[in-house]
């Protein structure tokens, strides 16, 4: 195994490690979004989604997927910090002057979008799975939860700011996963960037409707 | 010089006498300098001044003048080579600023470049990730038949424009991270695109990116500022390219103690 931590611990090998553990959380987030939209379809089956997810494959299936995903992200996290500090430490003095030509917001701003989604989820994990900082948390009760949840506008405002941060994070991770793992021909780099762009809007739509489907009384 | 209008300039130059002194920018009045000069003879003009005033000239690389050396290159007002795209400092003339501009120029900064004096670093590094893989084993008696080995029309042009790479550096210069990859996946690219460079494909992505690894540049977080900069509009997808050779060059010489790095 000596080989693969050494290819694992290259430049491009950490940039892979963060590429497809970035596949496998782009996959949960959407999947997380979509699954959330049973909320518009009456007050029972997020409840009824919530016992389903529970017990597939005899309640194994839940526990499988938070290890996959627990894993992605520490990895995800670890290449994180790997890179920005072997990027650090290759420029430790900057320039007076520096002209951004071709970089994005989003592309400047992984790092700190990164770091607010992780402090998010978080947040997010004690908020509506283990309930610690919810006003008035049931177990099971998903759509009740989700509600009371969101009625307090202060964390509607974070999870809207988490969901837009999320969303820039999201457009530059999906083209940079691409490039970084080798997919790339030129007659089709600029759908490249048009799918992430896409798939960013995507997510940060759906998520942001669901905050703002509480705050105007859309769902209730 | 021609009888047209001339500019008045201010120039923020940094000056550093060598590598192991601590540097400082210095402010230089640029007076009369013609529209019509390149940014290197406006130095040069600068630079007959300060000789004459008994002053140490400013330091900076150059050759050819004419674009294809890769000598030369600094960071004019925050952007490797200045303003125009696709064009080195020595083709930048000087009709692309305005009367009476504030200039600012710094040398590459890079932990891989070090500071030799004022605007002048060490690229060694580059000439050591070239060592480690950027060629091809030929055998050396008669000349080859041409077009013995038949080349695609597609694969020669992309290796063409991967090959215009002239090593000046603007990449790693503008990148934020400071990193190599534009410039090895250029060098990767030309020689893998080709019939005569399969021999060595996998050994070379996997040398020279552990050479490029050793010499301290950053990794590529895909910003696009080294393709911006780039005087020979090297493309961002020889990066994609190189990390493909190098993904699957790594899953084919498992056993082999490849990727360990050196000089090849």
């Amino acid at each position: 195994m000596n080989w693969a931590l050494r290819f694992l611990r290259s430049s491009i090998g950490l940039k892979l490690v963060m590429a497809v553990s970035g596949v496998v959380l782009f996959g949960f987030v959407l999947v997380h979004m979509i699954g959330n939209l049973q909320v518009y379809m009456g007050p029972t089956l997020l409840d009824e989604y919530g016992v389903w997810l529970r017990a597939l494959g005899h309640g194994a299936a839940l526990w499988v997927a938070r290890g996959v995903l627990l894993a992605a992200a520490v990895a995800h996290v670890w290449s994180a910090y790997c890179l920005t500090r072997l990027n650090q430490k290759a420029r430790p003095e900057g320039y007076r002057e520096r002209m951004n030509r071709e970089s994005t917001l989003a592309s400047r701003t992984m790092r700190w979008s990164g770091v607010v989604v992780l402090v998010f989820i978080i947040y997010h994990l004690l908020h509506f799975t283990i309930g610690t900082v919810h006003p008035n948390f049931v177990h099971g009760a998903v759509h009740q939860n989700f509600v009371v949840g969101f009625r307090v506008i202060w964390v509607s405002a974070f999870y809207m700011i988490a969901t837009l941060l999320l969303g820039l994070h999201l457009y530059h991770g999906v083209w940079s996963m691409l490039q970084t793992v080798g997919l790339s021909h030129p007659r089709y780099d600029l759908m490249r960037k048009r799918a992430a762009a896409a798939f960013a809007a995507l997510v940060t739509l759906g998520n942001l409707s669901f905050p703002l489907a509480v705050l105007t009384g859309v769902v209730r | 010089m021609s009888a047209g209008k001339t500019m008045n300039l201010t120039l923020h130059v940094w000056r550093q006498p060598s590598g192991t002194s601590q540097g400082r920018f210095v402010t230089y009045p640029a007076p009369d300098i013609s529209p019509d000069m390149s940014f290197l003879e406006m130095l040069d003009v600068v630079n007959e001044r300060l000789i004459a005033k008994g002053e140490d000239p400013i330091a900076f690389d150059h050759d050819c003048r004419e674009g294809i050396c890769g000598m030369c290159g600094m960071m004019i007002n925050g952007q490797a080579h200045g303003p125009r795209r696709a064009t080195t400092a020595c083709q930048l003339h000087m009709r692309s600023f305005e009367d009476g501009d504030t200039i600012t120029i710094e040398p590459w900064r890079a932990t891989a470049f070090p500071v030799v004096k004022d605007l002048v670093v060490d690229r060694n590094a580059f000439d050591r990730i070239i060592a480690a893989g950027g060629f091809v084993s030929t055998h050396t008696g008669s000349a080859p038949d041409g077009n013995a080995i038949p080349v695609p029309k597609t694969a020669a042009d992309q290796a063409m424009d991967a090959a215009a790479c002239i090593g000046c550096g603007a990449c790693v210069a503008a990148c934020p991270n400071a990193s190599a990859m534009l410039f090895t996946s250029a060098k990767v690219s030309h020689l893998g695109l080709l019939p005569q460079g399969q021999a060595e494909r996998d050994q070379r992505v996997l040398k020279m990116v552990a050479t490029m690894d050793e010499e301290g540049f950053g990794t590529c977080t895909n910003h696009g500022e080294c393709e911006a900069a780039c005087p020979k509009e090297i493309r961002l997808e020889f990066i994609a390219r190189m990390n493909r050779d190098f993904i699957r060059a790594g899953l084919r010489n498992r056993g082999e103690r490849a990727g360990s790095g050196g000089t090849g």
